[in-house]
């Protein structure tokens, strides 16, 4: 029937197929609208500064000089650092949830740890501010003199700094992480584990053959929380101490590229102060598209092949971090 | 100790390591929720909600002006964000199979994982530069940007739970697809979709860097949109970072009142989605 419909009927449903594609292509045109006006109002300074812009330490808006080189690192390390810290633990938690709960842990831990993922950036920084840096400090002030001489640990014991921002973005990055990993390990074909086991394999060989079989979504995971690690702002801001200087000291307070434009966005009084924010975000938002991009891609590989059989788990859209179900 | 229990020690040993990891990360969770309630509920009051802030040094005090601005900020967000993200959601439901449709759901993924502040960097550009002021309207569009994506992604799931054969049976009764779509399918997912909705209101009502220089701040009472607004997050950074002690109080308040908001739209999310499965189980 649908190969002779009335000339009518078929203008009606190419009329619908173009309305709607119109807003679907509102998406992708957001996309390019960022990178455009992002590139269109960041021209004074790519084009007095040119490619030192990223090489240079100096960031002093009274003198007119602008290098990003200390936001580049900070965000770097830091994002680094919180990679190392939450891999290992929202793995740890992807595995628990997906092959070793008891079942009625299941949803409530699963529920718990997709919490972290609920609370707001500010809330984290409010306690950041509160209740992690002055513990932090408390470490600092009690870390042995021999300790102190490594370049890692020197430098007055403040609170705020590096370490601090790194344990912050950690604990927010493992809900991203975990939850992108577990339908990873989910869409993983059962028979992978059971071949292992029939070969006489223990728990951790089992699981390790499930995490071989779906090592690209795996990586996807991991990149995914990187993402989110380079980008986030707030709570950041309000723990690192805010200082353009590069230190690979954890006491030493730094500054990143997002917290530079979220402190110092309204005060720039100069075109090319604000031009230069905004090639920050420029180059934030590259670094973000291109690491979002790939992860994506990984974790499809994955569990798009797994998806075409199975019937879906109930409540796809209801996770509570939000969107991050692949 | 030979070889096979030496594995099954270390197999042991990675369950235990697992375990562990859950351990850890509800630690800082708990702790947070902790503080925020404690703290929160000990300087909250009436008066937080129907006052307006108090000056340096005078204890009490509110934010009723930022709780109106939150809401404004987020009216504005969903009418922009709502009618995009839905009908771009049906879009890619029905053409699923187009090359198109999967450069918009993978666009809509990315644009998620794009930073808040690059967002708000973004909606300066169009709202605040040319007309060199501060506004709601431009809060609300960056607002707005992030939900796009979620609401679009989540209105295409919930679209595809429902059955094939609803819209078969519309285009059979000699329906058009924008009929089958508007009047068949999409009331089917409609609780989904408020789902989608609660979902992505959830994820912005908390958001701060994209406000700071498109929303602002501002001292004062205003229900317009085309001047800088209070809101919650922005007032709630702005009392953290300062150095007065009735300020942080005021600072704890806010939080407890924006984790209680996200927290409703949460809940309201899984209450809608659990009547969705119902529907469809009978």
């Amino acid at each position: 029937m649908t190969k002779t419909p009335s000339p009518r009927r078929s203008a009606d449903d190419r009329g619908f197929r173009l309305v709607t594609g119109f807003f679907a292509l509102l998406v992708v045109l957001l996309v390019a609208g960022i990178f455009v006006e992002l590139f269109r109002t960041s021209q004074l300074s790519i084009q007095k500064f040119g490619f030192h812009f990223w090489v240079t330490k100096v960031w002093d808006p009274v003198a007119g000089q602008f290098g990003a080189f200390p936001f580049i690192w900070g965000t770097l390390y830091s994002s680094l650092l919180a990679m190392l810290i939450s891999t290992p633990i929202a793995l740890g938690i992807a595995i628990f949830l997906t092959e070793l709960s008891p079942r009625v842990l299941r949803t409530p831990l699963t529920f718990l740890t997709e919490l972290l993922a609920a609370i707001p950036s500010i809330v984290y920084g409010l306690w950041g501010i509160f209740v992690l840096v002055p513990l932090v400090r408390q470490l600092q002030v009690h870390t042995p003199e021999w300790m102190r001489k490594i370049p890692l640990f020197s430098g007055p014991p403040l609170g705020v700094g590096m370490g601090a921002a790194a344990l912050i973005l950690s604990v927010m990055v493992i809900p991203f992480t975990s939850s992108v990993a577990r339908e990873v390990l989910k869409a993983v074909p059962n028979t992978q584990r059971e071949a292992a086991y029939a070969l006489g394999a223990t728990r951790w060989e089992a699981i390790q053959a499930a995490l071989r079989f779906g090592r690209t979504g795996i990586i996807g995971a991991v990149i995914l929380g990187l993402g989110r690690a380079i980008g986030e702002t707030m709570a950041v801001t309000m723990v690192i101490g805010n200082s353009p200087r590069v230190s690979a000291s954890l006491f030493a307070p730094q500054y990143t590229m997002a917290a530079v434009i979220a402190n110092e966005f309204t005060e720039a009084d100069t075109d090319l102060y604000l031009n230069a924010l905004i090639e920050i975000g420029l180059v934030l938002f590259i670094i973000t598209l291109v690491i979002n991009a790939v992860s994506r891609l990984l974790i499809w590989s994955v569990t798009r092949e797994a998806s075409v059989k199975p019937a879906k788990t109930a409540s796809p859209a209801v996770s509570a971090a939000p969107g991050v179900a692949a | 100790m030979n070889r096979t229990s030496r594995r099954k020690v270390l197999s042991g040993v990675v369950v235990f390591l697992c375990a562990a990891a859950v351990v850890v990360a509800l630690v800082p969770l708990f702790f947070v929720f902790a503080y925020v309630i404690q703290k929160g509920f000990s300087s909250l009051s009436w008066d937080f909600f129907t006052k307006m802030p108090k000056p340096v040094g005078e204890s009490g005090g509110g934010m009723a002006n930022a709780i109106v601005g939150s809401l404004i900020l987020i009216g504005i967000a969903s009418a922009i964000a709502v009618p995009v993200g839905v009908i771009a959601g049906v879009y890619v439901s029905e053409y699923g199979k187009r090359r198109f449709a999967s450069l918009v759901r993978f666009t809509a993924d990315v644009l998620n994982g794009v930073p808040s502040i690059v967002i708000g960097i973004f909606a300066y550009g169009l709202a605040v530069l040319p007309v060199k002021h501060f506004s709601a309207l431009a809060g609300g569009l960056a607002l707005g940007f992030m939900m796009i994506p979620i609401i679009t992604r989540t209105t295409e799931e919930l679209l595809n739970l429902v059955p094939g054969i609803l819209r078969e049976g519309a285009l059979a009764l000699g329906a058009t697809r924008a009929r089958a779509a508007f009047s068949v399918m999409v009331p089917a997912a409609l609780p989904g979709i408020m789902t989608g909705i609660l979902v992505a209101l959830a994820r912005i009502s908390g958001e701060t860097a994209p406000l700071l220089f498109t929303a602002f701040n501002n001292r004062f009472f205003t229900t317009s949109l085309n001047q800088p607004i209070a809101s919650l997050p922005v007032q709630v950074f702005t009392y953290a970072i300062a150095p007065y002690e009735e300020w942080h109080q005021q600072a704890w308040a806010g939080a407890l009142v924006l984790v209680a908001m996200i927290f409703l739209f949460s809940v309201l999310a899984r209450v809608v989605t659990r009547r969705l499965e119902r529907m469809h189980r009978t």
